[in-house]
């Protein structure tokens, strides 16, 4: 592990993110927070469709599930309202819920399993939606400041929180996501997965049991995209039921393309370029969408494998380049 | 080994395999010839659990696994390698072999250490890769071979499943003729020193004699000859349908 | 109350049977499941809102009914403009790529609606209370549902005759049976996918048109009967007419007596239902 240079980068990249609070003002790191949260959904989503082949157009329900344990736990059990029991339930509660709608969805597979997962997350909209009396409906719950390990916060606004202690327990979630994820795909587990996403007929023929591993990587997607729901709450101050319908899990798996699916890294660049491209859009011009969505179409037609997987390709062409000469 | 009592499969008025009996025994190398359509791949998707047949008995070790779905068959011994080649495109011609080891050993349920830290079965893989001559090719992708190389790649991948019973599908059509039988040679050196019992589908009758122990014709369904390659080739009515030639 | 909750579903079968038949024509011949099927039909209303509205009293009330078909028109031509310029890039590419583009057309379109007619509701009533209110088994209903019906029976009944007794249907047909058999056969698969895709848009825009007097054109229109859409298309079977109209009734029955029983039941109601199903029959009821 200590062989391989990218550990190298990897670790500059990570101590570059502990001075990240200095140079950047609190709108900036917001911001950047935000990015953050959404390359821990990516990884998580990343591992469905990069790497087992599958589409979901619904895992915005765990994103929202684990924002609404946050948000609930907070309204109904304020004493438990502390990052060490949040996130632990959040993780729970995603993973319950992937279990459900997983095992109904992976006995189909492409447009099939797309269609579906849509529908069950627009079903835990409904849900979110309808009983207004429980989750606030559409105008959503708060979301207030957690304890940490037993350390208030009380009295700090947002912003300072956010700032300051926040900031490492985010980047510290994410590492061990990063580190966890990397672990995954690398190993005989993952191996597996990608046997099934390039060729299912064989995999089946070797022994793999396709359905049951396409629904382990499901729930580890959905707990992953769960952890990053719940962090989230913190950075947004504020959940709503739209974190379950169909729109934002697309803008999950755009993010995810537009840094390249077929790379690891790619969902992290992704999540990171849509957070900025997403607010620059909105606060730039009110047919935000309108960007958003040619952008996407753009990219689609002509970068295919995202950002990142874009300048791979350009690095592989340059590596070969100075070989030859 | 592997006993196939009165299999019956139809597709709709179609034939395919039609109340077929046979027996495999240990080590032994049997080959299945016979026209196109005379039911040899469907005989082999049903042995190894693609599709199950509409009555009949698949018996294998005494074990009847008619309708076992296939990873079942795959822990009990029976591996195949595919007419058209069924590989893991965008892995390495290790993790080809890789995978199936660990599939084998029950570890893919190992989900955080990397595979490479696997020592054991990744020193396994390279030896089964060095056995078909592939080792050299390890850290390179079913796109940068040779279709001679990506069959025995696919051949090695079915050797992996550690089967005591190993089914190949035509295992030298679409490899130059020149280089058949030096195919065969690497496979077959590979099965007599573990001494697995082989089926082969073939259609190039100098393989077929060259390497079967048995041959065994069949013709729309129904197995018409069996028995030693010569003797085989002697029979009237094998001359008359497989190789149209009229006494 | 049974009479109305059953002539209502019939209504709310009928609007989805347009919708999901122009969703199963895109998908059985061009293998496409366009997201943006949604926003089509949110165009074809806010398209006939406008026309009607514009029209007003001027005209004759007969022309206002025939209005209507503007929206039809209108979202055929940009169905064809879509077709044209985007969804033919994408016959070759995997279904995430089809999914990521139509969902880049979703939002695009959303706001392409915004910018031209802004953010409000747009009322075009006019048709709707023209008809009046008939008398069935003694209880009053509005006779525009019974039009709709009736409109959503003739055009069905046209898709079926033209799918099975037109050389054009059949060779429709034929692509999404065998796409390469049939372009072995020599039939004109680009010319012929343009046309399935701005039929299937077409029909999209009907219902968008027709449902218009009875609701306000609104932003976010499309949202839901997209996914009402989805669900039949998955209980009823990919690319299957029939399953298209077993599910339409399927869904429209379960939505007007779940909103009736319990207004919040009736989506999960829909989902368990439609659960079931896939679970005994996972390719849906008339899917191949």
């Amino acid at each position: 592990m200590v062989k391989n240079p990218r550990w190298i980068v990897y670790s500059l990249i990570f101590i570059a993110l502990l001075f990240i609070p200095r140079i950047l003002s609190i709108h900036d790191l917001m911001l950047f927070e935000y990015g953050i949260t959404f390359a821990i959904v990516g990884l998580g989503f990343n591992l469905l469709l990069g790497y087992t082949g599958l589409l979901s157009f619904g895992h915005g329900a765990y994103f929202a599930t684990g924002a609404y344990t946050v948000a609930m736990i907070a309204k109904y059990l304020p004493q438990a309202y502390s990052l060490e029991i949040l996130i632990p339930a959040a993780l729970f509660f995603s993973m319950v819920l992937s279990i459900i709608f997983g095992f109904v969805s992976v006995r189909h597979t492409k447009i099939f399993f797309s269609i579906l997962t849509l529908s069950l997350s627009m079903l835990l909209f409904a849900l979110l939606f309808k009983l207004y009396h429980i989750t606030g409906g559409s105008d959503g719950l708060r979301v207030p400041l957690p304890t940490l390990f037993g350390m208030s916060f009380k009295g700090i606004r947002r912003p300072e929180f956010l700032l300051g202690t926040y900031y490492y327990f985010l980047l510290g979630m994410f590492s061990v996501s990063f580190l966890v994820m990397k672990g995954i795909v690398n190993s005989p587990f993952g191996k597996a997965l990608q046997a099934i996403r390039d060729n299912e007929v064989r995999a089946e023929l070797i022994g793999i049991r396709v359905r049951r591993y396409r629904l382990y990587a499901f729930i580890i997607s959905g707990m992953f995209v769960g952890l990053g729901g719940a962090l989230w709450t913190f950075v947004n101050g504020h959940v709503t039921a739209d974190l379950s319908h169909w729109v934002f899990s697309g803008e999950i798996v755009y993010m995810t393309l537009l840094g390249g699916f077929g790379i690891f890294e790619g969902p992290i660049v992704g999540a990171i370029i849509f957070t900025y491209l997403k607010l620059y859009a909105m606060g730039n011009t009110q047919y935000w969408m309108f960007v958003i969505g040619g952008t996407l179409i753009v990219l689609v037609l002509l970068l295919p494998n995202g950002i990142a997987g874009a300048f791979a390709g350009l690095w592989t062409k340059i590596k070969k380049v100075i070989e030859e000469t | 080994m592997l006993t196939i009592d009165n299999l019956k499969k139809h597709f709709g008025s179609v034939k395919a395999v039609d109340h077929v009996n046979l027996e495999i025994k240990e080590g032994e190398i049997v080959s299945i010839i016979g026209t196109n359509g005379a039911g040899k791949t469907t005989l082999v998707n049903l042995i190894s659990g693609y599709i199950k047949p509409d009555s009949g008995r698949i018996l294998f070790l005494d074990k009847d696994i008619t309708y076992a779905p296939p990873y079942v068959r795959i822990k009990l011994g029976v591996g195949r390698s595919f007419q058209l080649i069924q590989l893991f495109s965008n892995s390495t011609v290790l993790d080809n072999v890789r995978i199936a080891l660990f599939s084998k050993y029950g570890m893919i349920r190992r989900g955080l250490l990397p595979a490479d830290r696997y020592s054991s079965v990744t020193d396994e893989a390279i030896k089964i890769l060095d056995s078909f001559s592939m080792s050299d090719k390890k850290n390179l992708t079913p796109k940068g071979l040779s279709e001679g190389d990506l069959k025995i790649l696919d051949i090695a991948i079915a050797f992996a499943l550690k089967s005591k019973l190993l089914l190949l599908d035509e295992p030298t059509s679409g490899v130059a003729t020149n280089d058949k039988f030096k195919v065969m040679d690497s496979i077959v050196k590979a099965i007599k020193k573990e001494g697995i019992s082989t089926l082969i589908i073939e259609h190039d009758m100098d393989i077929v004699s060259g390497y079967s122990d048995r041959v065994i014709v069949m013709h729309e369904g129904k197995v018409i000859a069996e028995g030693k390659p010569n003797e085989v080739m002697e029979n009237k009515e094998v001359k008359a349908t497989v190789f149209g030639i009229v006494s | 109350m049974w009479v109305i909750y059953t002539l209502n579903g019939l209504y709310f079968a009928a609007l989805l049977f347009l919708i999901s038949l122009g969703l199963n024509i895109i998908l059985g011949v061009m293998g496409i499941l366009n997201l943006a099927h949604g926003s089509l039909y949110a165009i074809g209303a806010f398209i006939a809102a406008w026309i009607v509205i514009t029209l007003g009293t001027k005209v004759p009330p007969f022309f206002l009914y025939v209005s209507l078909l503007s929206g039809l028109v209108g979202v055929a031509i940009v169905g064809f403009l879509m077709e044209k310029s985007l969804i033919r890039f994408m016959y070759k590419r995997t279904l995430e790529y089809q999914l990521l583009l139509t969902f880049g057309a979703l939002m695009l379109l959303e706001d392409v609606i915004k910018m031209i007619w802004g953010g409000q509701a747009y009322y075009a009533s006019a048709p709707f209370e023209l008809l009046g209110k008939v008398d069935i088994w003694g209880h009053v209903y509005p006779t525009y549902f019974l039009f709709v019906m009736f409109i959503a029976l003739i055009a069905g009944l046209c898709i079926w005759l033209f799918m099975s007794k037109t050389k054009l249907g059949i060779m429709l047909r034929a692509i999404s049976l065998d796409r390469e058999m049939a372009t072995g056969l020599g039939l004109d698969i680009t010319g012929l996918s343009t046309f399935a895709f701005v039929l299937g848009s077409g029909l999209a825009g009907l219902a968008g048109a027709l449902v218009v007097p009875t609701t306000p054109a609104l932003l976010g229109f499309g949202h839901e009967p997209l996914i009402l859409g989805f669900i039949v298309v998955v209980v009823g079977g990919l690319g299957s007419l029939k399953g298209a109209l077993v599910g339409s009734l399927l869904v429209g029955f379960t939505r007007s007596f779940g909103i009736a029983v319990f207004p919040e039941i009736e989506l999960p109601l829909l989902f368990l239902i439609a659960g079931i199903i896939l679970v005994v029959k996972p390719e849906g009821l008339f899917g191949r």
